[in-house]
């Protein structure tokens, strides 16, 4: 349990490192705007006039972009994680930009949206140009989409998605790392659980039995955990 | 030398011809190592088709006029080599609309437009007491099933923009949303249908072909540009989706095609049989409905692709507000169908369809079609939604 509260801790301050180099570059994206270009107010705090929404069904992650979002200075930050009446509440809330989930199939309902502006007040577009193939190319490598409300400049969601993208990636490292946490902690087991057999079968110490275990490995040039788990097969076997 | 090809899809019976070119060794023999990926939306295949992280997708036909003609989206020009397939959508309805369009009707309700003109009583009688319009879930904006909807709801006297609400609905979405009563009738292509009807939530009301003879419904699309500069992969390919298609269009080898497309779609085999062979379960009943024009893969110039049914696509799209009327907008649909290179891949001299319908397409109301006189077929249609098209691009 403590090995594992560790990991957790080791990537909130992972994400901490995140969110300064996002606000980094939101920072020098807004420094190289036109003066005048956006509706900046004096607080440089322009961007908290944004509605947003997130469309995920993954929980977690959904919490991780808001954060992010909130960090950088979108206060209007909504996030939507079933898709039930998607649409009506999407209309509800009527946001300037959606960010959605690759692989939520929600996504068609949001192509709708390009046939109805006379549901939603404004009409709304995937953020897709042709000159900008790149940045739509990142993030759907990172598995997000976004789709914008026509008009809204193009350098502002450039910061919006590039934020969504570094986040997106850092999930999807986050989750690996989970992952073969969780595969180290079951190899773990069945490890100490081949120990146990040839240690009741061959009268050997602990330190004894894991040794057999590395040698045999080594010599046929397999994983430890292949081994303990041939041990554990035959012993089913030869009950 | 063995080519690599990442290839989308959609899971969904009328992949057939894909999975089975693939599954079955035929693209191997052709010398392409195909990577078959499956997709959870159209948005998807669309995107990643057209940013070249798929090389070619299994694709709505529809999608393939629209990003062509930049419409709903970012234009990039596709082209299809090869049809997939025609038909194999069907409209399902909730049991309770069922009873309620059998108590209206005024004759049979397999006729589309004794259907039609139920469903329209059912819409009128809602409207007059101030109930809820009814919902149909399709898949797409652009697709088959949209229009197919709108093309036999409207020659009933109903207006589908403003009569019922059309929605959009991921296919294995169709079947719990028709349970919740969040919609009353869907259209969709296997095994959706069959799966509600097994399950006794819907009933089977019409096969797409019984609103369109001939509809182009996926295609195999790749970029316009890949095509130009990859000509002897995608005749390579075009011919393993040949073989594909004529493997699976063989009686003898339903079970073999059933088996491999089962597996890639996760359902039973046998939701797949009755798929290749047109004898669908209609009701909870045990009644079934057969045609051999439910799905069509390779036979009847199936795979062949034919222009009309892109300007059939692109009248669908005029009427309803899609996009303008132009005949140059109409040219460009057409050439997103190359009969030409179906025809220099396989090496066979052209073979254009001309058995019945004469049209090539066979709407079950209305004139005949005539590609070159769109704005003729228009006015044919009291309920249409011409002017300006309700889109909009990010430049």
């Amino acid at each position: 349990m403590t090995r594992k509260r560790e990991h957790l801790a080791i990537q909130s301050d992972r994400f901490g490192e995140m969110a300064a180099e996002e606000r980094h570059l939101a920072e020098t994206r807004k420094g190289s705007e036109q003066p005048g270009s956006g509706n900046q107010s004096p607080g440089g705090q322009r961007d908290s006039t944004l509605k947003i929404v997130i469309v995920d069904e993954s929980p977690i992650r959904a919490a991780i972009l808001e954060d992010g979002l909130r960090d950088a200075g979108y206060v209007q930050v909504q996030r939507i994680d079933e898709t039930r009446n998607l649409l009506a509440r999407i209309y509800a809330i009527d946001p300037d930009v959606i960010l959605i989930d690759l692989e939520s199939p929600s996504r068609d309902m949001l192509e709708q949206m390009f046939q109805m502006s006379r549901v939603v007040k404004r009409p709304v577009a995937m953020f897709v140009d042709q000159s900008d193939s790149a940045s739509i190319q990142a993030a759907v490598d990172a598995g997000v989409s976004a789709y914008i409300v026509d008009g809204l400049k193009k350098e502002r969601i450039t910061t919006i998605l590039d934020l969504c993208i570094s986040r997106f990636n850092a999930f999807s490292r986050l989750q690996s790392e989970l992952d073969r946490a969780k595969d180290a902690l079951e190899e773990r087991k069945v490890i100490d659980r081949a120990k146990g057999v040839l240690m009741k079968a061959k009268s050997l110490t602990e330190e004894q039995a894991y040794a057999l275990l590395r040698k045999t490995a080594m010599n046929e040039n397999k994983k430890i955990v292949d081994i303990a788990q041939s041990v554990l097969t035959a012993a089913e076997l030869f009950k | 030398m063995i080519e690599k090809l990442r290839i989308g899809y959609i899971p969904l019976v009328d992949a057939t011809a894909l999975l089975v070119a693939v599954d079955q060794g035929f693209a191997a023999t052709e010398g392409l190592d195909v990577d078959l990926v499956r997709e959870v939306s159209w948005s998807n295949v669309r995107d990643k088709l057209n940013l070249g992280l798929f090389d070619a997708a299994h694709l709505l036909s529809p999608i393939a006029v629209a990003s062509s003609l930049g419409i709903g989206h970012v234009r990039v020009p596709l082209i299809t080599p090869f049809n997939l397939g025609l038909n194999g959508n069907a409209i399902t309805v909730s049991p309770r609309l069922y009873t309620a369009l059998a108590s209206l009707a005024d004759g049979d309700l397999a006729d589309p437009k004794v259907s039609a003109r139920a469903l329209a009583r059912v819409v009128a009688e809602r409207k007059a007491r101030g109930a809820e319009p009814l919902n149909f879930g399709m898949t797409f904006p652009f697709s088959n099933h949209n229009y197919q909807f709108r093309f036999w709801m409207a020659a009933g006297g109903i207006d589908p923009d403003e009569d019922v609400r059309l929605v959009v609905l991921p296919p294995p979405y169709m079947v719990e949303s028709l349970a919740s009563g969040h919609v009353d009738c869907f259209c969709v292509g296997a095994p959706w249908n069959s799966v509600a009807v097994d399950a006794g939530l819907g009933r089977i009301l019409h096969f797409g072909c019984e609103i369109v003879t001939r509809a182009t419904e996926k295609v195999l699309a790749v970029r316009e540009a890949w095509a130009a500069e990859k000509p002897a992969t995608l005749a390579a390919l075009t011919r393993a989706l040949a073989l594909g298609a004529e493997f699976a269009d063989q009686p003898e080898n339903v079970p073999a095609v059933s088996e491999i497309v089962g597996r890639r779609l996760d359902v039973a085999p046998e939701l797949v049989v009755r798929t290749l062979t047109g004898k669908l379960k209609v009701a909870a009943d045990g009644t079934v409905r057969a045609s051999d024009n439910y799905i069509m893969i390779s036979r009847d110039h199936a795979a062949r692709p034919d222009p009309v049914q892109a300007a059939w696509i692109y009248a669908q799209i005029a009427r309803w507000g899609q996009a303008p009327l132009s005949d140059e907008l109409r040219a460009a649909a057409e050439a997103v169908f190359r009969p030409d290179l179906y025809d220099a891949a396989l090496g066979i001299a052209p073979s254009p369809f001309d058995g019945e319908p004469r049209d090539g397409v066979g709407a079950f109301i209305g004139p005949n079609f005539v590609s070159a006189d769109i704005a003729g077929h228009l006015k044919a249609w009291a309920i249409k939604r011409p002017g300006r098209p309700r889109l909009s691009l990010v430049r």
